[in-house]
């Protein structure tokens, strides 16, 4: 497939600023899988989550979604808006994705990103003035966890490991594919670049200058590294829009969504950011002008994500733009398709990765014995224990 | 050589505003300070008022536009910076603090800063040092010794008092900022933090990132 279209969440509890209610954290969840499920019926590619710790957010335990959206799906690339790499135990990352790549039969990808909410750092234990480093040195310790079936690891951030297997290998032997994002940090687009990976740009709330110099250091730096030419370096881009059939219309019922949206709401008018960033609000005809016209300032690439259950819209309403999605959608893919360049690489999914690695190949680490788990904590240095254990009662 | 850049940021309100009236005195007295010492220099003034609006907007969405991308990226290319607010409540403008808060951090290390203040009476004198002072300290500038502060009563008639020592304060505070932007003590002592454009243009080898990352005792 050339290239992918989606949608992105990040899971926000917010008020309805029409109706003034507020959907429950419970409709939330149940909504957000009948977006993803809606969102394979119309025919998109890929659905990703965010992942947020506290309220009025309920993108906690992005896995388990994507785990629950998976077994409810058959087709749809499962991946995450994004990843808190900082924050979260690498460990836990190389298991539980690689977990949820066997479930879903490889469906699955990640997007790394540092995440923006400050307290998030001191609540798992870190330091935010670290962020950039503890991206940097998280990474390359999963990097390792999905290609060496035994790692000996020490570094700054977390504990040492000795002899480490974390499990489950990944499926086939192949590593999920990973997007690195950041708006403006060009040290994460030096990392993407350094590993080969993807580079996504959020693309929704700043200028697109912030999004071309990003690619664009991405892209030169992918080719330093030796991956390709930066042409074939792997590029997603995020997006927002709300449409109907009448472009009025549309602007009409956006207006107060937009002027209460909890990150620019109160801020610049609609038109005004309508202007300054990607936001599109308009009629489908104009959605398919202005996304056609991304690749002018990044180049060829690989995968559109848009925003569109966000601001309190309801879901009846979320589900009706997924339905004028599907409708634009083989339109965006005939000519996105007409207007690329030769040579220019598909998106990344499990089937290419596995070919691109020379087949598939069980990567299970068989153990013959058991020497690491004990029988209870206290294990059997303690006499009492070891006679419980041993069926002395 | 090119041109040393002073650019004047000032913060008055109304139109004209005798923080204006200030701003121009300083920004000529500059001018003609650092020509005197042989140098090119090119003055220009960045009024914060028509920033307002988009001020208030960056504090929301995070990104500068139009004329105040074009001001805050003056100001980040200066050789030397004079600030001018008018005292309100005690302190500086909140549309001057709005302007410095939206800063990129890093972006004033080591430039050279002379900071001047207008208010209706000379009671707000101390302003300078207990408000401008320490905000430019923070933002790693280098504060030249000599601040002006002028109240109403200082702009009074030609010849009196008033006009003739606020006169002697613009020049003295110019002179020390001309030495501190020209001449063989204008390279910052300290090297400066990098700022993302510089970054974008030569960017840190990944492998020099991975060994500052864990660059450090142990945090776990």
């Amino acid at each position: 497939m050339g290239m992918q279209f989606g949608i992105f969440t990040v899971g926000d509890v917010t008020t309805d600023p029409t109706t003034g209610r507020t959907p429950t954290e419970h409709e939330r969840i149940k909504a957000t899988v009948e977006i993803a499920k809606h969102a394979e019926e119309v025919g998109l590619d890929v659905f990703a989550t965010g992942e947020h710790h506290n309220p009025p957010f309920i993108a906690s335990a992005p896995t388990t979604t994507l785990a629950y959206i998976g077994a409810q799906t058959k087709r749809i690339i499962l991946s995450t808006s994004t990843t808190l790499i900082t924050t979260t135990d690498p460990v836990l990352i190389a298991e539980n994705y690689a977990k949820l790549q066997h479930l879903t039969d490889g469906r699955v990808d990640l997007m790394m990103g540092r995440g923006n909410t400050g307290p998030v750092y001191p609540w798992f234990g870190k330091d935010i003035r670290q962020g950039i480093n503890l991206a940097v040195e998280n990474y390359a310790l999963l990097h390792r966890l999905w290609r060496e079936d035994v790692v000996d690891w020490s570094g700054r951030f977390r504990t040492p490991l000795q002899g480490f297997t974390s499990t489950p290998r990944p499926l086939d032997g192949v590593p999920p594919f990973v997007w690195h994002g950041s708006i403006r940090s060009p040290e994460i687009a030096e990392q993407a670049a350094y590993y080969g990976d993807g580079f996504f740009h959020n693309h929704i709330f700043w200028p697109p200058s912030h999004t071309q110099q990003m690619v664009r250091l991405y892209r030169q730096r992918f080719e330093h590294y030796g991956h390709g030419t930066a042409d074939q370096a792997i590029v997603g881009l995020g997006g927002q829009f709300f449409m109907r059939r009448n472009s009025q219309d549309a602007i009409n019922e956006f207006r107060p969504y937009f002027d209460n949206a909890p990150v620019y709401g109160h801020g610049p008018s609609l038109e005004d950011f309508m202007a300054a960033t990607p936001l599109t609000v308009g009629s489908p005809q104009q959605v398919i002008e202005r996304t056609l016209s991304f690749r002018e300032y990044v180049g060829d690439y690989q995968r559109q994500l848009f925003l569109i259950d966000h601001a309190g819209l309801p879901l009846k309403t979320v589900l009706e733009q997924l339905d004028l999605y599907g409708e634009i959608l083989p339109t965006l893919r005939d000519e996105f398709a007409k207007l690329r360049k030769p040579g220019t690489p598909d998106a990344p999914a499990h089937a290419s990765l596995v070919e691109r690695a020379g087949g598939a190949k069980d990567s299970t680490v068989y153990a013959a014995g058991d020497a690491a788990t004990g029988t209870t904590d206290r294990d059997l240095d303690d006499p009492d224990a070891a006679s419980v254990l041993e069926g002395e009662l | 050589m090119s041109a040393t850049r002073i650019v004047v940021v000032s913060a008055g309100l109304s139109v004209p505003s005798s923080t204006r009236l200030l701003a121009d005195m300083l920004g000529e007295a500059t001018e003609h300070a650092v020509r005197a010492r042989g140098e090119e220099v090119e003055v220009s003034y960045v009024e914060l008022r028509p920033l307002a609006h988009a001020l208030a907007d960056h504090l929301l969405t995070g990104f500068a536009t139009g004329e105040l991308k074009t001001a805050i990226d003056q100001v980040a290319h200066a050789e030397g910076v004079i600030a001018v607010t008018p005292v309100f409540s005690a302190s500086y403008s909140g549309l001057f603090k709005t302007f410095f808060d939206v800063l990129e951090v890093g972006a004033l290390d080591g430039t050279p800063v002379l900071v001047a203040a207008t208010a209706g009476t000379a009671r707000h004198s101390l302003v300078l040092e207990h408000a401008l002072r320490p905000l430019f300290a923070y933002l790693h500038a280098v504060v030249v010794p000599t601040g002006v502060f002028a109240a109403s009563e200082d702009f009074g008639g030609a010849g009196g008092q008033g006009s003739g020592e606020l006169r002697k304060r613009v020049d003295r505070a110019a002179a020390e900022l001309a030495a501190l932007v020209s001449g063989p003590g204008a390279a910052p002592a300290a090297p400066r933090r990098r700022l993302v454009e510089e970054e974008f243009e030569a960017p840190t080898d990944f492998e020099e990132l991975l060994r500052r990352a864990s660059d450090g005792p142990p945090e776990y």
